[in-house]
């Protein structure tokens, strides 16, 4: 062909192909969407709510069947469904021993009784979460008020965000959580119709209530315990809250600090 | 140039069958996994990343391994490895192919997979993945149908290439500096959080990318009449048992922090891995013998392919590739991937098995990669033998 | 034209058997869509037209405000009527039969959303 068809052919290419690029790109950066700095502040803001948690270990030590009224009270709220089987467990909350929860600390002549205390585990809320920084798609995000919360529209399920997490808190639809075991029984138990289910495929984990705190309830294990006071849950940002005066009189423990993460779950063993 | 994958020997034909009957089995096994969810696999709540990422890991570092024949030709005018420059770029555009369709596979929504594009990410080194795979594709695809094709109508490829040329050596050791990156920058991951891990991934992709390409070279000189040449021959060991040994190297350097420093998160993986773990009564060592053989395997084809280059013999030859490739295979596929999961954040132990499915959609995924492979070798070998007549 | 004997006749017949559905009196695709609309309730959080071809994207903005932004999760109609801005808890509630309203218009344009495969359907007052 001749040469000005085929000028006018390479033209016309890189104008449809900026057409099409230059108007998403000036769209994602209006819409402040690329983000050019990395992922969340690494600190606290002292500014704004910022949600935090103490668990007492003692309380439920004292109280048997606590810890599994906490997690039922979780579990039953937000659909979570239970297959039968470790593989494809999911889990938002759950009791597991000192030495599987604090790897990090010391496992060295500890007293007798401290193994066997039942040590509520959930997500830890990091005020710097390794997760975040992971998701590609930014279906997990850390909001302003501290939560790290989850888009299950947006997940991909490539389950990065499970890789990252040094708490191992997060779980994976598997399959589909809707759907029945060999004798018929439904994964989730009793559905609670003010919330979703979940679809398989996707990453879920503890949202600390997010929905209850919006409508000015306290978070489903908070009040599961809250007779017993085993969880103190509140605005670490406020000084008046009960968890802030707990923080300043009470010495807690945090699950591998040493990373910087920086939870938000205080336990006091 | 695409139709002279048309026309070829009942051998041809025969493989290329072999290959779509595998790659069927795997889209059936596919259609289950994409009905019943990732559940279908053996991966479980604590082993979130099985033998599909392991392959992507390792793919990646294949198709980086090109780099090493692009290189010495167009950087240092090494005019030998005139004849194998274009088997290392197809050989990369099929381990991308097969890498991309890897991560498909193991999305849990893979409909979903262009969110990542959609809301890009820049603090994510999934995103940076995705761009770099892609751009590597791109830039292969177009330098070598570009050169290829000037060859084939007897010029001198056009100046415009030059610089993606130029630009695809930097990116190939971006793209398996990036897939490092996923892992090495995880903080609760022991296991992966080292320095070394980007070197060392690209220490033994330069050694199993050049290592498959040569047992392919043999291959084709066996079938066709397509023969690299002794001094291109010579050379590729070199560079693959130098790559080999600084791997070997590497690998050395992990062990002696790990129990030099007698750290437990530093150790226990490699115990896993090597010796086995013992965790209350149970002893948990699935993988303890495939990672013992990678490396008497990988020691063993260092020291063979240098007795093979010294007496001259193609069996040697295609002998210790095929040891260091299935070395680097284990290497980093069951031992990095797996390794890195156990034990679990939570100091728990769970060990993987891969299910039937998830074999089955491995190797048609394989499959396809050597379909590729198979197609574009076709037309390269073609053009070459037609202008050496 | 070349074939002109063959081409014409089939192109009328390709054309009609492609649009049988629109003028064949004996499939319903001519018929537009009617959704049920919710008995107890006067107005939408927004008007019909508005909602018949941005629900979609209202729904999406709803999640993204709530979800990422701890946007506010009630709203108001245009004459104050509180409502609340969710799928499940605030759509669902005048519009109960997913059936008689959601299905109606969607079956007729093939649209499959993936909404139910997380979000409850309410179950029928019947």
């Amino acid at each position: 062909m001749d040469s000005n068809r085929r000028d006018f052919l390479k033209l016309a290419g890189l104008t449809a192909v900026a057409g099409v690029a230059i108007p998403s790109a000036f769209g994602s950066l209006l819409k402040g969407e690329a983000m050019a700095s990395g992922g969340p502040e690494p600190v606290a803001k002292t500014t704004g709510k910022r949600y935090g948690m103490v668990i007492d270990v003692k309380k439920f030590a004292e109280n048997p069947g606590l810890a599994e009224k906490c997690i039922n009270a979780c579990h039953t709220n937000h659909n979570v469904p239970d297959f039968g089987n470790k593989k494809d467990e999911i889990k938002w909350i759950w009791v597991d021993s000192y030495e599987h929860v604090f790897p990090a600390d010391s496992q060295y002549k500890r007293p007798d009784n401290l193994y066997k205390l039942p040590i509520l585990t959930l997500c830890n809320h990091c005020d710097n979460p390794p997760c975040v920084r992971a998701c590609p798609t930014k279906a997990t995000f850390r909001k302003k008020d501290g939560i790290v919360g989850m888009d299950y529209h947006r997940c991909i399920g490539c389950r990065f965000c499970m890789a990252a997490c040094p708490y191992g808190a997060r779980s994976f639809n598997w399959r589909d959580p809707r759907g029945k075991d060999a004798n018929g029984r439904p994964f989730i138990k009793a559905e609670n119709p003010q919330y979703p289910t979940r679809m398989r495929g996707v990453v879920e984990k503890c949202n600390f209530c997010t929905e209850r705190l919006a409508i000015g309830k306290i978070p489903a294990c908070v009040e599961a315990a809250a007779e017993a006071k085993g969880l103190i849950f509140g605005d670490m940002n406020d000084p008046n809250a009960e968890i802030s005066q707990v923080l300043k009189t009470t010495y807690t423990i945090q699950r591998n600090p040493a990373l910087g993460t920086h939870p938000s779950l205080f336990y006091i063993i | 140039m695409i139709e002279k994958a048309l026309k070829g020997s009942t051998g041809y034909w025969v493989w290329l069958l072999a290959l779509l009957s595998i790659m069927a089995i795997g889209g059936l096994a596919y259609t289950q996994q994409f009905s019943y969810g990732l559940g279908i696999t053996g991966m479980s709540r604590d082993v979130t990343w099985g033998v599909y990422i392991s392959q992507f890991t390792f793919l990646v570092g294949v198709a980086a391994g090109g780099l090493m024949l692009v290189l010495p030709y167009y950087i240092h005018n090494y005019k030998e490895f005139g004849r194998i420059v274009i088997l290392g770029e197809f050989m990369a555009i099929a381990a991308i192919v097969m890498c991309l369709m890897f991560i498909l596979a193991d999305l849990g929504q893979p409909m979903r997979a262009l969110n990542v594009m959609l809301h890009p990410t820049p603090n994510s080194m999934l995103f940076w993945d995705m761009i770099v795979l892609n751009g590597y594709l791109f830039l292969n695809i177009l330098c070598g149908w570009v050169v290829l094709q000037s060859e084939y109508k007897g010029v001198k490829y056009p100046k415009w290439v030059k610089p993606f040329i130029y630009l695809s050596i930097p990116w190939a050791i971006s793209i398996h500096t990036v897939t490092a990156f996923l892992y090495c920058g995880l903080p609760g991951r022991h296991f992966w959080l080292t320095a070394i891990l980007a070197p060392r991934f690209l220490a033994s992709a330069f050694a199993a990318g050049p290592a498959l390409l040569l047992i392919i070279a043999l291959i084709l000189k066996r079938n066709t009449k397509f023969d690299i040449g002794q001094t291109a021959k010579d050379k590729l060991v070199t560079i693959i048992g130098y790559a080999a040994m600084l791997n070997f190297f590497f690998l050395a350097c992990e062990f002696f922090v790990a129990y030099y420093s007698n750290i437990p998160g530093h150790k226990h993986t490699l115990d896993y891995l090597f010796w086995g773990l013992g965790h209350g009564e149970q002893m948990y060592n699935n993988l303890v013998p495939y990672m013992r053989a990678s490396v008497v395997m990988g020691l063993a084809g260092i020291a063979l392919i240098f007795v093979a280059r010294s007496k001259q013999s193609d069996g040697l030859l295609a002998l210790s590739c095929a040891l260091i490739f299935i070395a680097f295979w284990i290497d980093k596929g069951l031992g990095l991937v797996l390794g890195g999961f156990v034990p679990s954040p939570m100091e728990y132990v769970t060990e993987y098995v891969p299910s039937f499915q998830e074999l089955a959609i491995t190797a048609a995924i394989w499959a396809t990669g050597f379909l590729v492979l198979t197609i574009l070798y076709k037309v390269a070998i073609s053009v070459k033998l037609e202008k050496d007549a | 034209m070349y074939g002109k004997q063959r081409i014409i006749p089939a192109l009328i017949l390709f054309v009609g058997v492609m649009t049988y559905p629109i003028w064949s009196s004996s499939s319903d695709a001519a018929k537009a869509p009617k959704p049920e609309k919710p008995k107890d309730y006067k107005e939408c959080v927004a008007p019909a037209q508005f909602m018949r071809t941005t629900h979609m994207k209202l729904l999406n903005d709803w999640r993204d405000d709530i979800l990422r932004e701890g946007g506010s999760r009630t709203g108001h109609t245009a004459d104050g009527t509180e409502f609340v801005r969710s799928l499940q808890n605030g759509c669902m509630k005048c519009h109960s039969n997913k059936k008689k309203f959601c299905d109606v218009c969607h079956t007729y344009t093939s649209v499959k959303p993936y909404c139910w495969d997380c979000h409850l359907q309410p179950k029928e007052a019947m």
